[in-house]
């Protein structure tokens, strides 16, 4: 079951570049929360607060309060707990080289120890089916490495890496920027779906798609959360203007 | 959601599209600029390349050459020692007629065999790697992963330094050092707690050997392989070490899947530029191994390697055939090492074959 995720005056630093400032927003448990703002607002540094990717940069610091559920992942856990509740895919797609395609979807599984054999076939297929990513490996899921699919059939996997765990959120970043239509489509009837299990924080460029698939959607930009609502309130009648002319492509 | 798609409106006023590219407006004089004219006056440069071209080829065939007048060489001048004992050289043992004592090499008895020199070398090399992989590998996740910035310079450089002492001073250290430390403590212990094993036998007492060789050999490995294996690691993009994190793995977790599985050909590589240089190494194992032509199960025992042997023995040689034998002992090291290294290589294969590889 997803959890909600509540984020209080989150800031975000790259060195001396303050990235995020006095964020907060309160994203709903099972549901969809599409983040939109042009090129270098935030939106990937914002995902990666919430599983404490952030600071995994060594120039990178982070201040305020984000709650999974009851959890302040700032001061009640470590990131390892955090981040196996929280699901992410990353902007860019990084399967492992060295790995077949069912080691690179099994990764998380093992990692954690899981090695009943008949059930990691099992989530494996689930989840590569659940990517859209099936139909075109399954001859060769241990043939193959994960970096010789294209760079579309490599998100998808990283994808299914994702879902392998069966997180509780799953934040997706640009999930959709190397895909085809078809396979976009695909990820956002998933990503439908995945509604009824989990939280799901998806980053995009496209708003048609921010419009499919969010119930709310968060307006950034420069660092700052301009605005946040339902995505048909943003989309039909923003409250600020600077959303407006973003959304009608008046912007800047 | 269940209700419609909220209607997006879309900027039609958008300005067309500039076309760039689509030819210099100003118009082209009829007479050429001074850059063009310039250009146009240096020719096809045909000769120059191709000058170019027979010198590298010329750079190159000059090391074939060297390491074929070496193989010339050592062939050729132990040509006797060959005639002599064929392929037995390599492993035969010899009983003396008159003392009925067997041995693997007889100056006076003009008696010759190269085996305890090959076991030596292969026992201590891979006694040395046995130690300094693990050593150097922990050194490299330490210094890329987990050590504080301003502390890693500092001591990538100490690890490095290693390299630059010359291999007589590390013998002089084992010597005065090591072997006493051996002889008194370590050995005791081994001998007392793994003894039954056979691998360590209190027949030895002066400390020297191949524990004794194998450690000095490790330490002088550990700075070529830690070097190279930080190399790779650090450039393990750090896309893969976030991939591993977001799926909840722990540091040494990250560090296994998402770095040490991604340099693992390098890894392996390091190892066998470290092998070759412990397969070779020649002073500071002459100073340390025992210098027997013996073949003892016992890593304490005295023993030689085909490089110490070679060292002790060239310049005061009894005779043409000794001499002859030593030559091809070099030889069969020279032989060895492309072994090696061939062996190394379908490891390698073996390692990365079987799985995927890199992106085709
Ligand atoms: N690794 C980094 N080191 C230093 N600064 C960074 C780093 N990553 C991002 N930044 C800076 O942080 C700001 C926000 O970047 P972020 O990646 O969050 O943008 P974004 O909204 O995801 O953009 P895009 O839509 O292009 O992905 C940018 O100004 C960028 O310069
Ligand atoms: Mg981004």
């Amino acid at each position: 079951m997803g959890v909600g995720i509540e984020v209080q005056n989150l800031n975000a630093w790259y060195g001396s570049n303050h990235t995020l400032q006095d964020i907060c927003l309160n994203i709903s448990a099972n549901q969809a929360t599409a983040l939109i703002g042009p090129s270098g607002c935030g939106k990937s540094t914002f995902v990666r607060c919430i599983n404490r990717m952030h600071e995994t940069n060594p120039i990178a610091r982070v201040t305020g309060t984000v709650r999974i559920g009851d959890v302040d992942i700032y001061k009640d856990a470590k990131p390892v707990e955090i981040r196996r509740r929280v699901g992410m895919v990353f902007q860019r797609p990084n399967p492992f080289p060295t790995m077949s395609i069912y080691d690179n979807v099994a990764a998380g599984l093992k990692l954690n120890g899981y090695s009943n054999r008949r059930a990691l076939d099992e989530i494996v297929e689930k989840s590569l089916r659940n990517s859209a990513l099936w139909d075109e490996v399954k001859d060769d899921l241990r043939k193959k490495s994960g970096a010789s699919l294209s760079g579309g059939q490599q998100q998808r996997l990283c994808i299914a890496r994702a879902l392998a765990v069966d997180p509780e959120v799953l934040l997706m970043d640009e999930p959709a920027s190397a895909l085809d239509p078809v396979s976009t489509s695909k990820i956002e009837d998933l990503i439908f779906q995945l509604k009824a299990q989990y939280t799901i924080v998806i980053v995009t460029h496209n708003m048609q798609q921010a419009a499919r698939v969010a119930e709310q959607t968060g307006f950034f930009l420069n660092g700052r959360m301009v605005e946040f609502d339902t995505t048909h309130k943003i989309f039909t009648n923003p409250s600020d203007k600077r959303t407006e002319d973003y959304i009608t492509g008046r912007f800047g | 959601m269940s209700a419609a798609p909220p209607e997006i409106r879309v900027n039609t006023e958008m300005a067309a599209p500039q076309q760039a590219g689509s030819g210099d407006p100003a118009a082209k004089s009829a007479e050429p600029s001074e850059v063009r004219k310039y250009l146009l006056s240096r020719g096809n440069s045909a000769f120059g390349d191709r000058a170019f071209h027979v010198l590298m080829v010329l750079c190159s065939l000059t090391i074939f050459g060297i390491v074929a007048l070496i193989v010339w060489q050592l062939v050729l001048r132990s040509q006797m020692s060959w005639h002599a004992f064929g392929l037995k050289f390599f492993f035969q043992r010899f009983t003396d007629p008159d003392t009925h004592r067997s041995s693997f090499w007889d100056p006076i008895g003009q008696q010759f065999s190269a085996l305890p020199f090959i076991f030596g070398t292969l026992v201590s090399s891979f006694l040395a790697l046995l130690l300094a992989v693990p050593l150097a590998v922990g050194t490299a996740v330490f210094l890329t992963e987990m050590c504080p910035k301003i502390l890693r310079g500092p001591l990538a450089f100490l690890t490095e330094l290693l390299a630059a002492i010359p291999s007589v001073i590390y013998g002089l250290w084992a010597v005065f050092i090591l072997i006493p430390q051996l002889r008194e403590h370590v050995n005791p212990f081994l001998i007392s707690k793994f003894g039954w094993s056979g691998l360590f036998d209190d027949t030895n007492p002066t400390g020297l050997g191949f524990v004794a060789s194998g450690i000095i050999l490790a330490i002088m490995i550990l700075p070529i392989i830690s070097s190279l294996t930080r190399e790779v690691m650090t450039a393990v993009p750090h896309s893969q070490r976030e991939a591993v994190l977001a799926l909840g793995a722990t540091r040494w977790e990250m560090i296994r899947m998402g770095v040490l599985r991604n340099a693992r050909i390098g890894i392996v590589g390091a190892v066998i530029l470290g092998l070759g240089r412990a397969l070779g190494e020649t002073m500071a194992v002459t100073m340390v191994i025992g210098n027997s032509a013996e073949i003892h199960k016992s890593l304490l025992s005295n023993g030689a390697s085909m490089a110490s042997v070679i060292a002790n023995e060239f310049a005061e040689a009894v005779g043409d055939m000794h001499l002859s034998a030593l030559i091809e002992i070099g030889l069969a090291l020279f032989l060895v090492t492309i072994v090696v290294n061939a062996l190394a290589r379908v490891l390698v294969w073996a390692v990365t074959g079987g799985a995927p590889r890199q992106a085709h």
